[in-house]
This record gives structure tokens, sequence and C-alpha cells, in this order.
């Protein structure tokens, strides 16, 4: 299954010729991106490769130096923003929660958008939090309070947070960072499930080459604020955009169990052709190379 | 074509389940259960502080008498002392403590930080140096100071603003800059204060440290509309306030006009400040402790601004009758001295005694 | 040549020419001899600078050959040479403590204004003029002392308590609520004595006439100390910046290192306050103007420091001389009116780490 089998009828988000920047200094520069929607999009590039900076563009954070972002055809900075935040919720990085809060209650701060001087909590707004909380598997936690929480814990409140939004466009930024492998996988596959089962348009930033190559539809890769390549997973991780785009030297190989490309990275001590001790053990081999044996080449 | 926005298609990432709806209800009301009774807990506090402060003083009247003297059949000495004399300076006190603390409260949670209260980033400072430059230099009598201890606490916020803002307004750069507003002021009455004659001198520490006595209805007049016209602002920008408590990229995520929000927020807490400070003088602390007093009895993160409201009229309350009757005889002490003496060493214990890092009031 | 110890991360190189840390970058010394030249510069406008006009030639007979018959003598050697040396000893003072502050708790709004040594020296002080009937400059002086101390020491357990110890914020938390407590206890004794009153707001404005010499020069020993401690603190600051965790894990004891730096400040903040009254921005604006000189190496920033904040002090009140002729401003509000917008346009150019 590679595509939401839901067909998909929602609002389209596009840059168009979208320059970003803090300060003096320019970030990205002209840049165009289709969103594609119902399907799940990874953003992948080097450290300041500009990705925080394209998502939150697109999330309406920061105002274009040029060009602009579109949803359903229209300038996203035109709109009035509680009407973009119940289509396109975000989840940056790090965020902040005041002192003492309850997990139940930071997912309803959530639903402000929705609400209004004449729409004020309802039992609709209590429904979709509970929803929230359930597809996040954090409704045992509703009471608890979040700082007592584990980090995996924790990020999937957040979750529940921006999903408490119920937006039809889901943007994260590295969701994933300070989690253990296990709670990666957790999250990820929460999104993924949001995706499939709603068709939810999920577009997240990832460091991890590899979970982003199993999990995206379409893969972005950045670089110095340009896209480098932008397609499925197969097309757009190759040896040369891996090496053009992270100055990394790998191996593509498929992923024994989905199947998808998974990049194995070439360091200094592994995988070089000069390597006598063979590819395959190079993993065993550094506790031996420094204390005895002459460096190669060097 | 441009589909309206509010067309619910597929893609929402979340579907409304009915059955857990109700315990979650049931916890929210939990929550708002708890911060009312703080609140009455509170209420109750101050009724009786009240009470006390009515009845008791150089001429006192026992709780029945009171009773009488308020439903109006009091003696004409008795209605004299109770209307003329205690409440005005009761619900100045009150009122005040009020407005102290919400512009306390609202100053913390907007910069996301415990330190910036008006007393400690110079708002109040402005007030004190404009003040105690109408008194001393230009010969200023009581309301005029009053309208000088005003203009001085907007000037001096629109300079903090103004120089603070690069793109929007960071939160530690405004208090930063509060700071070394506030040290400047400072020096400035110093200066004021060393060069003037003894007895005018004297005259401007009494008012810089803040007193209720000699309170008139019209100064409670001033202070209460000023409160009617602002409260309502605040509550119905609540909801907005905790959006940005959880920083401006969610806010903004959120749909809340960051910057904007901050703005308004900041200029009622300016005028909060502002016009306590011109009725009463800088009283020390009411602004700084009453939030984190309110919101560590409340614990639940939110923003509790009723009860830090009510935490600063008790405090302001207590100090009055305390500075009034402390001393022995006729002699009576500026309400200020007491917040100070008895605010400050009570949030120190607070400090000892929490777990927190003491961020995000 | 190459040695390889088994085990140890790195290798150990002989290299030809000198390493990056034995490289002392040209903006550095240029900043040193400026600082030097500087401070000169301000000692000689002391000296020469006031509203009676003394030849520099007469100021320098004062010095070398002291007539006191002359009155131009008498003004240098009774009025100039005293302000100055209390304006050096102090400006040393605050300087070294502001910097000591900053280290130590890694917070760059440290000053002894905002973590209430001032206000506890001041309370003392205040306490001694009225009840004690304290009125020797030395007495004055071991008041300052003991209010330091006892303030430093409070703010240091309180902010100290907790589960994360001594963050920036809960020091500076601490230090805020004691200086509004002391200040609300100083305004107390201040409104029942009138005298007191009259004392204190002299003193409060930061003179470093006030005193004299004869309140100073015992106190130099102590400065001494403190600013003796302050370079051995030096290097354990430069550790502690890089956090608690890093710190142990360099072999930096941090308890000695605080009580180290505790007993600095308390000297050297005590001492200045005494001397001169309580002086705001000297401590906090010095550090950062010297880091921004020398960059995070707290031995150079305590040395720049120390020329520094001599020289500030000192001009300053050369510049409260000169600009409200014939009378004159204290030092300590030249400072705070100058201090400020230094302070915001530091706040606004430069990202401040912690911040």
């Amino acid at each position: 299954m590679t595509q939401s089998a839901t067909p998909h009828t929602g609002h389209d988000l596009r840059a168009e010729g979208l320059s970003l920047g803090y300060d003096q200094t320019a970030i990205i520069d002209d840049l165009d991106l289709n969103v594609v929607p119902g399907a799940l999009t990874v953003i992948v590039g080097a450290n300041a490769s500009g990705k925080s900076t394209l998502l939150k563009g697109l999330a309406r954070l920061l105002k274009p130096t040029a060009g602009q972002v579109t949803l359903g055809g229209r300038n996203i900075a035109a709109l009035p923003g509680k009407k973009v935040a119940t289509v396109v919720g975000l989840l940056p990085q790090q965020p902040i929660a005041p002192d003492g809060i309850t997990v139940a209650d930071l997912v309803g701060r959530g639903r402000y958008p929705h609400q209004g001087w004449f729409r004020q909590w309802s039992s609709t707004d209590d429904g979709i939090v509970a929803g929230a909380m359930a597809a996040t598997n954090t409704a045992e936690l509703a009471t608890r309070r979040l700082e007592d929480l584990s980090g995996g814990q924790r990020q999937r409140v957040w979750i529940a947070m921006v999903l408490a939004q119920n937006p039809e466009i889901l943007l994260l930024d590295e969701p994933t960072t300070f989690l253990d492998v296990t709670h990666q996988i957790e999250v990820l596959d929460l999104l993924l499930e949001r995706n499939r089962e709603r068709g939810t348009t999920v577009v997240m930033v990832l460091h991890d080459l590899n979970l982003a190559a199993r999990y995206a539809d379409h893969l972005v890769v950045m670089r110095s604020g340009r896209i480098v390549a932008n397609g499925t997973p197969a097309e757009t991780l190759t040896a040369e955009i891996v090496r053009y785009a992270f100055d990394l030297e790998a191996r593509i190989v498929p992923d024994p169990v989905c199947g998808a490309p998974m990049v194995v990275p070439i360091g200094r001590f592994h995988g070089r052709a000069t390597d006598t001790e063979g590819s395959s053990d190079s993993a065993v081999a550094p506790a031996t190379a420094p204390h005895g044996a002459a460096p190669t080449g060097r | 074509m441009i589909r309206p926005l509010i067309d619910r298609g597929a893609g929402a990432a979340v579907s409304v389940r009915e059955a857990d709806a109700a315990p979650l209800a049931r916890a929210r009301l939990q929550r708002s259960r708890r911060e009312r009774r703080l609140v009455v807990v509170l209420i109750g506090a101050l009724v009786v502080v009240a009470a006390f402060s009515l009845a008791v003083g150089a001429y006192s009247l026992s709780v029945p008498d009171l009773l009488r003297t308020l439903t109006g059949q009091g003696t004409q000495s008795e209605s004299f002392i109770v209307f003329s004399l205690r409440l005005p300076r009761l619900t100045l006190a009150v009122l005040v403590g009020v407005a102290f603390a919400l512009s306390g409260a609202l100053f913390q949670t907007v910069l996301r930080n415990p330190l910036a209260s008006p007393d400690i980033i110079g708002v109040t400072g402005g007030a004190s140096a404009a003040a105690v430059f109408g008194m001393l230099i230009l010969g200023f009598g009581a309301v005029a100071t009053s309208f000088a201890a005003f203009a001085g606490a907007i000037v001096i916020a629109c300079a903090i603003y103004l120089l603070a803002w690069r793109g929007g307004v960071v939160g530690y750069r405004f208090v930063l800059i509060g700071v070394g507003v506030a040290f400047m002021v400072q020096g400035l009455l110093g200066y004021l204060l060393s060069r003037a004659d003894l007895n005018d001198a004297q005259g401007a520490l009494l008012w810089l440290v803040g007193s209720v006595g000699g309170a008139r209805w019209q100064d409670v007049a001033v202070v209460a509309a000023v409160l009617l016209a602002l409260l309502p602002v605040i509550r119905v920008l609540g909801a907005r306030l905790r959006a940005l408590q959880l920083g401006d990229d969610l806010a903004r995520s959120l749909g809340v006009g960051a910057e904007r929000t901050r703005l308004v927020l900041l200029v009622i807490a300016v005028a909060l400040a502002a016009t306590a400070t011109a009725a009463v003088g800088p009283l020390a602390f009411v602004a700084f402790v009453s939030a984190p007093i309110a919101r560590r009895a409340l614990a639940t993160g939110g923003l509790a601004l009723i009860p830090a409201a009510l935490v600063g009229a008790l405090i302001t309350a207590v100090a009055d009758f305390t500075a009034q009757h402390l001393l022995p005889g006729q002699l009576e002490l500026p309400a200020g001295i007491i917040t100070g003496a008895i605010g400050a060493p009570y949030l120190l214990w607070l400090l000892a005694t929490s777990n927190t890092t003491g961020k995000g009031a | 040549m190459t040695r390889i110890r088994s085990g140890a991360a790195v290798l150990e190189r002989g290299v030809p020419g000198a390493s990056p840390a034995r490289m002392r970058p040209r903006r550095v010394v240029i900043g040193f001899a400026i600082a030097l030249v500087l401070l000169a510069l301000s000692i000689i406008a002391s000296i020469l600078v006031g509203t009676r006009e003394i030849a520099p030639g007469t100021a320098l007979a004062a010095l070398l050959s002291p007539d006191r018959a002359l009155t131009d003598h008498a003004v240098i050697l009774d009025l100039r040479v005293p302000r100055t040396v209390v304006g050096l000893l102090a400006g040393l003072a605050l300087g070294l403590a502001g910097a000591l502050m900053q280290g130590v708790t890694r917070n760059p709004l440290a000053d002894p204004g905002l973590l209430g040594v001032n206000a506890g020296a001041s309370l003392f002080v205040v306490a001694g003029v009225a009840w004690f009937g304290v009125t020797s400059s030395l007495g004055y002086v071991w008041f300052a002392f003991v209010g330091a101390a006892v303030a430093a020491t409070i703010v240091y357990l309180i902010g100290s308590l907790g589960r994360e110890g001594a963050t920036p914020v809960k020091l500076a938390l601490a230090g805020t609520a004691l200086t509004a407590a002391f200040t609300s206890l100083i305004t107390i004794v201040l409104l029942a004595d009138t005298q007191a009153f009259d004392r204190y707001r002299f003193w409060a404005a930061g003179s470093l006439v006030a005193r004299g010499l004869d309140a100073a020069l015992p106190l130099a020993p102590f400065i001494l100390v403190g600013a003796v401690l302050a370079i051995v603190a030096a290097r354990m600051l430069n550790a502690i910046a890089l956090g608690d965790d890093l710190a142990r894990g360099l072999g930096q004891n941090l308890v000695i290192a605080r009580i180290v730096c505790a007993v600095a400040i308390v000297l050297l903040c005590g001492s200045a306050t005494a001397m001169a009254g309580p002086i705001v921005f000297v401590g906090l604006a010095v550090p950062h103007i010297a880091r921004w000189i020398t960059g995070p190496d707290y031995r150079l920033i305590i040395a720049f420091s120390a020329l520094f904040g001599p020289t500030l002090l000192v001009a300053a009140d050369v510049l409260g001389r000169l600009i409200a002729q014939p009378g004159e401003i204290e030092a300590g509000l030249v400072v705070a009116f100058l201090g400020a917008p230094v302070l915001i346009i530091l706040v606004r150019r430069v990202k401040l780490a912690g911040l």
C-alpha cells in the first residue's frame, strides 16, 4: 500500500517562487513545491538546509520575502489566521507548555481555532479531544501532568494536541528527534495511520533517512535552501543525490522489511574499497585498527 | 474554483468520539471546580479582612453595629467613619490590588518570564520618576502628581517596547531593556531626592512607598472605571492568552496573531499598572507576587487570572490593615512598607520550597 | 613524530609553530593597550578636572613635592586624589565582582544590584546609622560588609534550593525578591528617622567624595584579597561556563569554585558599597564590554574587567564634574544614566547567550 486509499478532495498547499529569510540572510530562495494532497511527504536534508524554514513558511509562521504560499489557490497570508488554522496544523520543534498543565488541558488547547465568541466549548470539542487522545494512545494519561511524562509520552500528547485542531494538513518539524527508536516508530506509525485512515496530508521534517524512505510517499531532498530532488523515495534516494545533498558516500539497498530504499552510509572505516578486512566484517574491524596497524593511506 | 474553507472534506485528522467525551468533560469540570473553590476561599478571606478593616480602629464597631451602619441605620459618627473614611480606603485597596495583580499576571504570562512584572522592568519606576519630578521640580499637587505618574508609566512602557522591538518583541529582550530602564529611572530618582529640600524629599519618599491612606471616593471611581473598561477585554482575550502560553510558533499555528495579541495585552497591563500607581504610588511587590502565588495554589497550569486578582486584593487589604494598626497610638505606616516586607519573604519561601525552574509563569 | 597511547582517544603530535591556544589574537592585545591608555587618561583627567582650574604643572608639583599651604596643592591632595583613589578601588571591585557573578551564575544579567548584594549592604549601613548611631567612616564600612555577606548568602542559599540548584532564573528571582524586601525595610527606617534619611540620600547617590580616603584605604586589603581570589577563580569559571555536568567531567570541583567566587564577591561588593554607596551597572556593563573584546575566556574577561571597571567609574566621576558646573553629579548617577543605553544597545545588537 503506497498511497492513501481514500480519494482526496482536500486543499492544495503550494509554495510558488518562495523566498524566506531572517534579518538580512536568505535561507530559501525562489522555491517551488506542490504538497501532494493525501500523501505523506517527508522533507530531508543536511543541517541548515532550510527544512524547518520551509515548513514554517508553509505553515504561515514566516512572512515570505518573495513569492507566496497558496492554500486552495489563495495566498495563505491573505486568509484569516484562524481559518487557516482549521485546515493546517503545525507541531514545531521543542514546544513550550506552562507548568503543571494536564494532558487533557493541553490537548484541549488545540481546539482554539474552532472556538470563538459564539462557539464556546461544546461536547463536539470534548469528542474531538477524546478522538485525538484515542488516536495517539494517550487517553489513559488524561489527568496526568505533562512534565511527569516520559519523552515518548510527551511527544504523543503534543501530536494529540495538533490532531485536536482537526486539520486536513499536518505539518511536523522533527517530531522524532529526541525519542528512542521504539518511540520513533510509534510516532511515525501513528502519523501514517492518520494518513491512511483519514486521508490527512502529512508533511514532516525528519533526520533519519531510512525512516523517511520507509514512511514517505514523497520525499523532498533539500540542500542550501533549494530542492534538489522531489519524488518517490525510490526516485530520490540514489547514491548521487545522497552524495550531493549530504556529502555522504552511500550504497542504496532495498530495506529487507518493506522494500523501500535504504541508505547504507560509507564512512572512513567501513565499506571503502581499500579496506582489506572485508566490508562484511567492517563492524568489528575498528577495534583493532588504531592499535597496531598503521592507518591505511596515511 | 476556490472552495470555501469551512467545507470539511476527507482528511480531517480525527473523528469525533462521543463515547469518550464524557470523562473528559468531567475532568474539565473538576479543574474548573478546583479553581472555583480557590476563588471562594479567597473571597471568604477577603470578606473577613474587610470586616476587620471596617470595624477595627480608633473608634471600633462591633459586628452588629457595623452591619447596621452598612445598611444605613448607624449613628452619624458611625456612618461618617465607615462611609467616608474606612470604606473608601478599603475599596481602593482592593481595587488597586486587583489592578496591580492583573498587570503583573499579564506581563509575566505574555513575556513568559516570572521576572517580568511592572515593578521590575521599570514601568512603575517610570511612574515614580515622573511623579517625583512633578512633586519636587514642578511643585505638583496630589492630582497633578497622579497624572504625572500615569503619563510616566505610559511613556516609559512605550520606550521599552520600541527599544525592544526588532521584527517583534522577544520576552527576554523586553525584560532586559526594562531592567536597564529601571536602573536609569532609579538613578534619576536618586538625583532628585538628593537635590531637593529635606522636607520635600521626605514627602516624595512617602509617596514612593505607596499608601492607601487618605483615599477618597474620587480616587476609587477612577480606578473602578479603568477596571470596568479593561476587565471584559481581558476576559475576551483569555483564550488567545492561553494559546500564547504555548510559544509563538504554536500560537501562530493555532491562528493567533502573536505579535498583535501581545501588544494589546501589554497595553492593558501598562494601563492597569499606571492607573494603580497614579492612585496610590508604587505599591511594592503586589504585581510581582500575586500571579505566582495564585498559580502555585492552583497548580493546574491554567491562567488563574481571577485567583491572581483576588490574591492581589487580599495582600493589599491585609497590608493596609496591618499598616494602620501595627504601630501603637495614632501612628500609621504606609501600606507599601508592609507589602514589601511581607511579600518578599513569602516569595523567597515559595522559591525555596518549590521544585520548578521558575520558568513559564 | 607521532605518539600513540593505547586507548587514549587522541593522538599527540609534535607540531611545529604555535598552537592556537598560545596565539593571542591581535584584537585582545590592541584592546589591552587601549584599556591601559584609557585608564591612564581617566586618572589624569580626574586629577586635573574640577571647578578650580589647576595647571598640570602645579598638579605634578602637588603630587611630587606637596606643600599644604598652597590651596591648589590642598585641593589636589585632599579632594582630587582621594576621589580618584576611591573611584579606582570601587571600580576595580565592582568590575571584578560583576564578572565573577556573571560567570558563577551563568547569567549575563548578574550585577550586584540585581542579586541583592547592594541592597544588603545599604540596609545594614542604614541600620547602623539610624540605630547604632554609627558616624565614623570605619563603622560604615563594616556594616556594609556584613550586609553584603548576609544578602549574598541568603540569595545563594535560596536560589540553590530545589531540584536544579542555582539556575540563573532562580538566582535572579531570589536576588530581586531580596532587594525589594530590603528596600522596604530601608524605607521603614528612613521614614522614621529624618536624619538618617538625610545622610542616606547622598550616600545612595553613589558619590565618590562622601566617605573619603579614610574609608577607602582600610578596605584596600580586602579588595586586594578579592582580586586575587578573582584571578584564581577565572580558570574555574571557564569550566563552569560549560554547564555543571561538563564542568564536573572536566574535574572542576563545583563547591569549591562557588565558595571561592562567593567569598570574592562579598569582599569586593561589600567594600565597594561601603566606600561609595550602592553603584549600579558597573558590575553589569564592564564584563560585557570586556567579553566583546576578549571573547568567552574568563581569564581575559577578569583581566579586562579589572581595567575597565576603574576606568568607567573614574570617567563617570569626571563627567559628573564637567556637566554640572559649578555643582556636580555623583558618579553613581552618571553611571546609571550612561549604563542603561549601553545595556540597551548590547541587548539589541548581540544575541546574548543563555537568553
